[in-house]
């Protein structure tokens, strides 16, 4: 069995405005360790998707397992427990503005319920393995986006998760702190064999650290696969525009010379 | 008019009246306004624990009582006042209708502050498995302090006004003095003197306030 199975999973949005199907029979699973990523255009449906794991958004139907436990059988207490198994990085970092870098670092150990000490010596430990010892007195909004990524990463391993959803962790970065970041996720998926989803619209971000790649298209997976054979063959017209539409102004970028 | 040491200790006893009402209006006020917004801030149907007609019913409650004028819920809560303190008039009467006046209003206030919480932290708090009340403390409260401590500015300030007006009634305090020195007897240096202290003790919460607020707030670099 798969560490991560999703089943038949549908979404739908009721708004005064009309019924959104962010997600059609959405099917597929990771295995232990495995970086997925999921790849498409802007409104596909990725970030409902990879919020859909974790339940922040509940799914209009379908089954989404973790380690063989159906996340929607959980009570909501059951949940919150099941959550920290889960980590979560954004876009926007979404560090706690008013408290320290260590302070942010300790906060799911305080929800844990761990001790203040030995939360903040497990946090100067976590914030050493993003380099940012040093920053422990910063408040977020003293450091750069890639050092504001890496306490949001220092912040998820604090809770040990044996899962990790990026959604769009590195768009909002220059395309050399992507590549630290980027770096940095392989390293920690390594280290602690954590399954990771990751979501983006930078294709780069997927050849680099994504095991294996699904295509999203109008709350479609439309093509799915190891990443080199989805790269070097895509099947559908929505993976060949992605592809090929990236390969196209990656060489037109380095034609010009800027 | 004539400026005698009498004046002076019942300008200071004014004074002295004035923060006392004021003080334990606002600490009243928040005890019962700050659960309240926060119980409107986590209701609402963006809030953490929707709740549709306990939302409804809160804001209605709390439209009602803030539309009533100052001067009229003074008049209407005396049987309230009588039952609490044992009489209308005087500086500890006034507590309980400027008690009534400010809780309301320090609830919408409270509320606005915590709906000002950027939507994304409180989603990476929910991703990390944080109960209800580790959102309200931490999360929500934790994260508006400033605009929270701005609020109790304006509350101050508020209620200091109100408790001038329940000089009207008897309620002690500056305005009390302002309305019987000025008003009835006008004697308009009394009157000024009042006013003046009044507006310089606004000014030194104001300014008192935003410091605090200021020397909290981590949000910028
Ligand atoms: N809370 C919501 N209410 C109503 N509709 C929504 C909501 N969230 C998303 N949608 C709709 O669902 C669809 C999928 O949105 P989603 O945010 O998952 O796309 P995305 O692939 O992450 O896009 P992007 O790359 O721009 O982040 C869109 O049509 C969007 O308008
Ligand atoms: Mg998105």
């Amino acid at each position: 069995m798969a560490f991560i199975e999703i089943e038949h999973l549908e979404k739908t949005y009721t708004s005064k405005s009309g019924d959104t199907e962010a997600l059609k029979d959405v099917n597929f699973t990771i295995e232990k360790g495995e970086i997925f990523g999921v790849i498409g255009l802007s409104g596909a449906g990725k970030s409902t998707l990879v919020r859909c794991v974790n339940l922040l958004e509940k799914p209009s139907a379908g089954r989404v397992v973790i380690d063989g436990e159906d996340m929607l059988s959980l009570s909501e207490r059951e949940l919150r427990l099941k959550r920290r198994d889960i980590g979560m990085i954004f876009q926007h970092f979404n560090l706690l503005m008013q408290r320290t870098v260590l302070d942010n670092v300790c906060f799911p150990m305080e929800i844990a319920g761990m001790k203040k000490k030995e939360a903040r010596v497990k946090a100067l430990e976590y914030l050493e393995q993003v380099e940012l010892a040093d920053k422990a007195k910063a408040y977020p909004a003293q450091l750069s986006g890639g050092q504001k990524q890496r306490v949001a990463i220092a912040r998820v391993l604090a809770s040990r998760p044996r899962v990790l959803l990026c959604d769009e962790a590195t768009s909002a970065l220059d395309p050399q702190t992507t590549q630290s970041i980027l770096q940095l996720l392989k390293h920690i998926n390594e280290k602690y064999q954590i399954t990771m989803i990751v979501i983006t619209h930078e294709m780069r971000v997927v050849q680099q650290i994504c095991d294996h790649v699904a295509v999203l298209e109008y709350g479609r997976i439309v093509e799915s696969g190891r990443t080199k054979e989805v790269f070097d063959d895509p099947k559908t017209e929505a993976a060949k525009r992605l592809i090929y539409t990236h390969e196209y102004t990656e060489l037109e970028s380095e034609g010009s010379g800027i | 008019m004539t400026w005698d040491p009498e004046m002076t200790k019942m300008l200071v006893q004014g004074l002295w009246d004035t923060l006392y009402m004021v003080g334990f209006s606002t600490l009243f006020g928040y005890m019962l306004g700050l659960p309240l917004g926060v119980l409107l801030a986590v209701s609402d149907k963006d809030g953490i624990r929707p709740r549709r007609v306990l939302y409804r019913l809160l804001d209605f409650l709390v439209n009602i009582l803030r539309s009533v004028p100052f001067l009229i819920l003074l008049i209407l809560v005396i049987p309230l006042t009588k039952l609490l303190v044992g009489k209308s008039y005087g500086s500890t009467a006034t507590i309980v209708p400027l008690t009534i006046a400010a809780a309301p209003f320090i609830a919408r206030m409270v509320e606005s502050s915590l709906k000002e919480v950027d939507h994304g932290v409180i989603e990476a708090a929910q991703s990390m498995g944080a109960g209800t009340w580790t959102m309200i403390g931490k999360v929500l409260i934790g994260e508006a302090r400033t605009s929270l401590l701005v609020g109790v500015t304006i509350a101050l300030g508020t209620i200091l006004g109100y408790s001038a007006m329940a000089g009207v009634v008897g309620g002690g305090g500056l305005g009390d003095i302002a309305i019987r020195y000025g008003y009835y007897r006008y004697e308009t240096g009394v009157m000024i003197v009042t006013v003046v202290i009044l507006v310089a003790l606004v000014q030194i919460l104001q300014a008192l306030g935003m410091m605090l607020a200021r020397l909290l707030d981590r949000r910028k670099a």
